[in-house]
């Protein structure tokens, strides 16, 4: 087994420092996701309405999202509103906005695409039925918007907690600067550890996302 | 439908570029717009500082031996020995905000640090951005590259290969420059950048001081070019119209001349890195350089 300089991890409180910067990543991930999958649910739900002014609204602020990069917002969101209002937002605040930001535009298109994704007999038929408005959305149309929608937004929730390694740009140290931190201290004593270092913030990332994996597939096939 | 789509789009692009260019001029005419909207209100003042009790310093935290992050969480290195002993003498207690190569004059000119202490080079283009304090260090540009194929000279570069820089540092700017037909491949963070190094880079260039520890410490590396463009020193930096905290910082600077502080901080920070041949050409006492 090639020396990858893991006895670095060992030294002092190197561990708990990683461990640390775990926790800082997904505070603010999980955070984030939990404001922003309910805000994202009702505003996939508008979006998919009637009302042409709210859909236009909407479809620019999730278009100027998508197009902009994460760490363009996080530096527009963190620099920015100091520059424009004097507004001193911390690192992991600015962090927060921006990831709520995304996540909620993300999500709401993902619900806009699942709710359109029912088919119009759907509706007809249910109505057919004799079921009220009502009853057809909560025995039709939620529970198959529900399983289309879990890949999806499990997708998205694994994506967040991983770019939360672009915060530290603005300051913030999380998982992957705490390794880097780390690395680079011990670059004369073990000059191998970036390897064996980075090995490890992958487990980490792997063991913080494959639960939220597992629930996924388990719910799918509960709801099948 | 289809025409409305694409009108709205239409409308989305101009709305962004225009806000797109709002941003880079923004930024690049920082100075102008800071002095002029405000006296003061993008920094604190010595006195705000004191009566607050904390100054906040930008450093690096992944720049060993210069500054860095020690196994017990402690920052550690040549700039904060120094960033140190200022907040001890200003009587304040320190706190340390890790920044990256590419947003220090940022953190500066929103006043969300009051110093920054991470190995700045002193530019003229920076020096319109931001105020430098006396300097405290010297330095140049180095070209590090693999025993292999050490690279001596950029006349003859194969426009194949690519340089590694790292974004935001005075190579980058040099290289732009002078140089403008090297390709460079750029990374965000210091790690990063000795990362791709290590894993088959052609060549890195860096402050000198950089790509000698770097090729002291890693075997089959060479500084095939130790001196490129102009002598440069670093220097602290405050917010542009900073004077009270700028003259603080020189009168610390002047006065720690007098007992050869910054000597002391080489021979407990940096000696290990690069040996006592360096000391006299590396350390800027009392903000007075032989070169001038």
């Amino acid at each position: 087994m090639p020396d990858l300089g893991l006895n670095v991890l060992l030294k002092g409180k190197n561990m708990a420092r990683l461990l640390g910067g775990l926790w800082v990543a997904l505070r603010i991930s999980l955070l984030s996701v939990a404001i922003s999958i309910p805000l994202g649910i009702l505003l996939g739900v508008l979006m998919s309405g009637k009302n042409p002014v709210v859909k236009a609204i909407l479809r620019v602020y999730l278009e100027i999202i998508r197009i902009m990069p994460q760490m363009v917002l996080l530096f527009l969101v963190f620099f920015g509103t100091t520059r424009a209002w004097g507004w001193d937002l911390s690192g992991e605040t600015a962090s927060v906005v921006v990831f709520v930001l995304w996540g909620t535009a993300e999500m709401s298109d993902l619900v806009r695409g699942a709710l359109i994704s029912i088919p119009k007999h759907q509706y007809e038929s249910s109505e057919a039925l004799g079921l009220t408005k009502a009853q057809t959305y909560w025995y039709i149309i939620i529970p198959q918007t529900v399983r289309r929608l879990i890949p999806l937004s499990i997708n998205l929730i694994t994506r967040m907690i991983k770019t939360t390694s672009l915060v530290l740009m603005i300051g913030v140290v999380e998982v992957l600067k705490v390794a880097q931190q780390i690395i680079e201290a011990n670059r004369m004593a073990s000059p191998n550890a970036a390897f064996g270092i980075y090995l490890v913030v992958f487990l980490l990332y792997f063991l913080t996302c494959w639960p939220i994996s597992l629930l996924a597939s388990y719910l799918e096939k509960k709801w099948r | 439908m289809k025409k409305a789509t694409k009108l709205t789009a239409a409308a989305l692009a101009a709305t962004l570029s225009l806000s797109l260019a709002a941003c880079g001029s923004s930024a690049s005419t920082g100075t102008a717009s800071t002095s002029a909207s405000a006296d003061g209100v993008v920094y604190r003042t010595l006195d705000e500082i004191k009566a607050d009790g904390t100054i906040n310093i930008g450093v690096f935290s992944d720049k060993n031996p210069f500054g860095y992050v020690d196994e017990n969480g402690e920052y550690q290195g040549y700039d904060i020995y120094f960033a140190n002993r200022l907040a001890e003498d200003l009587g304040v207690k320190v706190n340390y905000v890790s920044t990256e190569a590419a947003n220090r004059i940022e953190y500066l000119q929103t006043g969300k640090v009051d110093v920054i202490l991470a190995n700045f080079t002193v530019t003229p283009e920076r020096a319109e951005e931001v105020d430098f304090a006396l300097p405290y260090m010297n330095v140049a540009l180095g070209v590090v590259s693999p025993d292999s194929n050490v690279i001596t000279s950029l006349d003859s570069w194969n426009a194949d290969d690519q340089m590694i820089v790292i974004s935001g540092t005075t190579a980058e700017t040099y290289l732009t420059q002078n140089y403008p037909d090297i390709p460079l491949q750029k990374y965000d963070s210091y790690a990063t950048a000795k990362s791709a190094m290590e894993n088959g880079g052609v060549a890195w260039a860096n402050d000198n001081t950089e790509v000698i520890a770097f090729a002291s410490q890693n075997h089959g590396y060479t500084v095939g070019i130790p001196s490129l463009g102009s002598q440069d020193t670093i220097a602290p930096a405050v917010s542009k119209g900073n004077e009270t905290l700028l003259n603080a910082i020189n009168d610390e600077i002047k006065a720690l001349g007098k007992e050869n502080f910054f000597h002391a901080d080489y021979e407990a920070t940096l000696v290990d890195t690069y040996g006592t041949d360096y000391e006299d050409s590396l350390v800027v006492e009392g903000g007075e350089t032989s070169a001038q």
